[in-house]
C-alpha cells in the first residue's frame, strides 16, 4: 500500500514537472516570433529613418505602436505560461 | 544601409534623432487613460474574482503602465544617441522587459492576495486595449494632421 502511494506521488510530481516544463517551452517559443517580428520592425523603420530623417517623427510614431502590438503576442504567451506552468 | 538622399550619406549608426520624442508623448496618453480606465477594470475582475481579483488587476495595470514606459524611456534615450544603439535597445530591451514581468509575477506568485486568472487577463486586455486606443488618436492625427482630435 505504501509502495502504491508512493507510485501515486512519483507520477503527480512527474506530471507538474512536465507541465510546468511544457508552459516554459511553450512560453520561450511564444516569444521567439514576436522577437523576430520586432526584429524586421525596427531594423525598417531605422532604414526608412536614416533615409528620411523629416519623417522620423511619424516613422518613430508607428514603430513604437507596432513594437506594442508585437509584444502584446509574447505577453499573450506569458499569460498562458501563468496560467499552465506556475 | 548607407543611402544618398538629397546629396547627403545616410547612416543609421551615426544618425542621431534630436527634438521631441513621439514615444514620450504617446506613453504618456496611454498612461493618462489607463488610469482613468484602470477603476473600471479593477472593479470588473472584483466582481468577477473577488477582492483578490481586484488586486491582482491593480497589480497587472501597474505591470502595463510600467511596461510601455520603460519602452518608451528606452527608444526617446537611445534615437539621441545613435539610431543603431536605439535598434539594439529595442530588441535587449524586449528580452529585459519580458524578464522583468516575468520576474514581478514569481515574486508575487505565492502571496496570499494573488488570483493569477486575474493578473492574466488585466495584463492582456489593459495592454491591447489602451494601444487600440492610442492608435485610433494616431491615425487620426497622421491621417488629418490639421484637425488634431481632442485628447481625453
Amino acid at each position: 500500500m505504501e509502495a502504491f502511494a508512493h507510485l501515486v506521488a512519483t507520477a503527480a510530481d512527474d506530471k507538474a514537472t512536465a507541465a510546468a516544463s511544457s508552459a516554459g517551452f511553450a512560453y520561450g517559443l511564444a516569444a521567439i516570433g514576436p522577437g523576430i517580428g520586432i526584429g524586421y520592425l525596427v531594423g525598417k523603420s531605422v532604414e526608412a529613418m536614416a533615409r528620411q530623417p523629416e519623417a522620423a517623427g511619424m516613422v518613430r510614431t508607428t514603430m513604437f505602436l507596432g513594437i506594442a502590438f508585437t509584444e502584446a503576442l509574447a505577453l499573450i504567451g506569458f499569460v498562458v505560461f501563468i496560467l499552465i506552468g506556475l | 544601409m548607407n543611402d544618398l538622399h538629397n546629396g547627403q550619406q545616410a547612416d543609421a549608426f551615426t544618425t542621431a534623432l534630436h527634438g521631441p520624442a513621439p514615444e514620450v508623448k504617446v506613453t504618456k496618453d496611454m498612461v493618462r487613460r489607463g488610469l482613468i480606465v484602470a477603476p473600471l477594470l479593477i472593479v470588473v475582475c472584483g466582481f468577477i474574482w473577488g477582492m483578490h481579483g481586484a488586486y491582482s488587476s491593480a497589480y497587472g495595470i501597474a505591470l502595463v503602465l510600467i511596461n510601455f514606459a520603460l519602452a518608451a524611456a528606452l527608444v526617446a534615450t537611445t534615437a539621441r544617441i545613435s539610431l543603431g544603439l536605439m535598434m539594439g535597445a529595442v530588441l535587449f530591451g524586449y528580452l529585459i522587459r519580458l524578464g522583468l514581468i516575468l520576474l514581478a509575477v514569481l515574486l508575487v506568485k505565492n502571496s496570499g492576495w494573488i488570483s493569477l486568472p486575474a493578473l492574466g487577463a488585466t495584463i492582456i486586455v489593459s495592454h491591447l486595449g489602451l494601444l487600440v486606443w492610442e492608435m485610433k488618436y494616431v491615425a487620426l492625427s497622421l491621417a488629418y494632421p490639421g484637425l488634431k482630435p481632442a485628447r481625453p
